[in-house]
């Protein structure tokens, strides 16, 4: 029985921060590849600590939804889950490559598979693309277009920038947008001025966060001049000095993120049949004709 | 065995219909195929001669292997050489034992706390067949947190369940808002009747108004891990008597990052500070969880654990959270202040603090003047009692420098 466990953030304050983790969850289960799909937190319940023992699968996958290797996919949720024998070098990684560590999980006693963040995988790349499409409702964004993909930096977590960069590098070669930037909350280069990185005249702007909330919601809009406050709210697109800006929100709140925790999965070894084929189709921008 | 007793319900659920005496009526079950064709595959599945067993006889293939089964009562007569036919026949005078067996071993499953949850609903390993299957002809209710979940079966002896809050129970299914997927109950526990936000799903702040009236196993089991998540596998963990409690020191030891600091909390000076945390958390009336957790595996907490059904086996996030908080604020040192304040203030502060701590602000009427914590006696007690920095009696909560440098004299 091939169980699958997504394993997210959640909060304390914030209702809608679960929202993603249960979407994706719904969009797995719909595939049928797993047996059971269940989901934990940090912050909400079931916890870290205790998801395990709701599982009843004996193959059993946890997938991270965060977006960048550190503290909490290498300290905090092994810690949590009591995986025997963790140790970050089991990943084998330099801050983007981690894939999986089959490790006994003490609480239940058995193996479990765990895997790297959602953030870091290639396949992520193709998030921030359909993102960018579902934001500004063209399947075929891209010509007369930049992207700003957007994270913390470096003040949190080295891997944060890094998995950043990854993806604003992917996405560059391809071609597709006329420009492709990395941009920072707490390091240059800083999405405050993001106007003076792009000449085009219009930009996406994706953040690689997981769930909206204050960083996405209040931060970023303020910091890019979106708004003056938060509360007031904005247009998308909304100009700021000659451009136009494509608030796309949390990327981990578009729908081809369970393609992503499938992918993880699969490389773990998980036995998915169609899966992959189905979410990619399932989840497909409209083309709105 | 446990003895089987007629009333297959705890003390607060009883079971409809019950004068023990006369006894609530078995009801009349058809045989369905899938069962029937379920005690085939099983019977298959084993040699010949080693029964199948039901409550009260058993099934098996017999042994010259001439396709024919037997039957054996527990205190009658065997009968051999049935065919497929004659099995079917037999087995349908005793479609409540045979369906009872199908429910628990081929629908629940194996899995632990799913099957040993939906067992303890029906008193199914306590009370007969027969007794349950009359219980459940009638509804067997019980508790679960501030859940109702009522249990029937079919006739065709399939289990149903009506899954709904307590403060619901009574009311016809179809004057509350139905709901068929376990999962829907996601959006039901978010938020509490008022529209917050719950970030303590054993909150006693449910909401109701809505109902699952008719769920199978499965589905019942999920719907209740789903509002109160993993409940049931604690439960379960702790009836089997391996419940894995983690204390209060070991928890707080355990924390890193922004909620390392919470270790520094327990200065080896006892736990008054953790009695606090509990009867300001881990309440009744605050969480319907029953806390087994204690300051160290030596040393309960002085304040009462609960009754919840289900036990809480170490601190959860909310009271690490706060923990993190309390940390700060009680490294700081007390201090004397002076206030002014006619005994009706004092007592207005102390009825303030109640109302904030129990929940209370909401039921105050807003002419009340007879209660303490009334707006226009807190906002006039406000416009008296503070300056224009908010200041209480205009005492600043820093002492200017002077003071502090005769603090200092003083050491």
């Amino acid at each position: 029985m091939q169980s699958l466990v997504i394993v997210a953030h959640g909060s304390h304050l914030n209702p809608g921060s679960s929202a993603p983790t249960y979407d994706h969850a719904d969009t797995v289960r719909a595939t049928g590849a797993f047996d059971e799909v269940r989901t934990g937190f940090w912050k909400e319940e079931p916890h870290f600590r205790e998801v395990l023992r709701t599982v009843e699968g004996d193959e059993i996958y946890v997938v991270p939804l965060f977006v960048s290797e550190g503290y909490f996919t290498e300290q905090v949720i092994p810690r949590e889950l009591r995986l025997d024998g963790w140790d970050v070098s089991e990943w084998d990684s330099e801050g983007l490559s981690a894939d999986q560590a089959t490790l006994v999980a003490e609480d239940i006693d058995r193996e479990v598979h765990y895997c790297g963040p959602v953030g870091t995988h290639r396949a992520m790349s193709d998030v921030i693309v359909r993102r960018a499409e579902s934001v500004t409702g063209d399947p075929d964004v891209g010509e007369g277009f930049g992207l700003a993909v957007v994270g913390h930096g470096t003040e949190r977590n080295e891997n944060s920038a890094k998995a950043i960069e990854y993806h604003a590098d992917r996405i560059a070669e391809r071609d597709r947008f006329d420009e492709v930037r990395a941009l920072y909350m707490d390091e240059e280069p800083e999405v405050d001025d993001l106007p003076e990185f792009f000449e085009s005249d219009d930009v996406v702007l994706v953040p690689l966060f997981i769930a909206d909330g204050y960083h996405t919601q209040e931060d970023i809009p303020e910091d890019v001049g979106l708004c003056e406050d938060h509360t007031e709210g904005y247009d998308v697109p909304e100009t700021v000095d000659g451009t136009r800006i494509w608030y796309a929100g949390a990327v981990g709140t578009e729908p081809l993120m369970a393609d992503v925790i499938l992918e993880r999965a699969a490389d773990a070894g998980a036995d998915l049949g169609t899966a992959l084929d189905d979410v990619r189709e399932t989840t497909r921008v409209a083309t709105g004709d | 065995m446990p003895e089987p007793t007629s009333d297959a319900t705890t003390g607060e659920g009883a079971a409809a219909g019950g004068d023990p005496e006369a006894g609530p009526e078995v009801p009349d079950i058809d045989l369905p195929s899938d069962a029937f064709d379920a005690v085939l595959d099983a019977l298959a599945d084993r040699d010949a001669g080693d029964p199948l067993r039901f409550e009260g006889f058993g099934v098996a293939r017999d042994d010259d292997a001439t396709g024919e089964y037997r039957l054996d009562p527990a205190d009658g007569d065997r009968r051999t050489g049935l065919s497929e036919r004659e099995l079917h026949e037999a087995l349908s005078e005793r479609a409540a034992e045979v369906t009872d067996w199908y429910a628990f071993e081929r629908v629940v499953g194996e899995f632990g706390p799913r099957r040993a949850f939906l067992r303890w609903l029906e008193d199914a390993d306590g009370a007969t067949v027969a007794t349950r299957y009359a219980a459940l002809a009638e509804g067997i209710e019980r508790a679960w947190g501030e859940l109702k979940i009522t249990a029937t079966v079919t006739d065709r002896g399939e289990r149903r369940y009506d899954v709904r809050h307590a403060d619901d129970a009574g009311v016809p299914a179809d004057e509350l808002d139905r709901y068929d997927d376990p999962l829907d109950a996601r959006e039901l526990v978010k938020l509490d009747e008022k529209g917050r936000y719950r970030p303590l799903k054993t909150a006693p702040t449910l909401a109701g108004g809505w109902v699952f009236p008719d769920l199978g196993p499965r589905d019942a089991y999920e719907a209740v891990e789903t509002v109160y998540p993993a409940t049931v596998a604690n439960w379960h963990r702790e009836r089997e008597g391996e419940l894995d409690v983690t204390h209060w020191r070991e928890t707080m030891e355990r924390q890193s990052g922004i909620y390392g600091v919470v270790k520094t909390w327990d200065r080896g000076e006892g736990h008054e500070h953790v009695d606090w945390v509990a009867e300001a958390c881990c309440d009744d009336s605050q969480c319907l969880k029953r806390r087994e957790w204690g300051y160290d595996d030596e040393t309960d907490l002085d304040v009462d654990g609960g009754d919840g059904a289900f036990p809480c086996r170490e601190p959860c996030s909310v009271v690490v959270s706060a923990a993190r908080k309390w940390t700060r604020l009680e490294s700081e040192q007390p201090r004397t202040y002076e206030f002014e304040l006619t005994p009706s203030e004092k007592e207005q502060v102390e009825e303030i603090i109640d109302a904030v701590a129990d929940g209370r602000i909401d039921e105050i009427r807003e002419a009340d003047t007879k209660e303490g914590a009334n707006r226009y006696r807190t906002r006039f007690l406000r416009a008296k009692l503070f300056d224009d920095e908010g200041n209480l009696g205009g005492v600043p909560t820093e002492p200017d420098e002077a003071d502090e440098a005769d603090e200092a004299d003083e050491e």
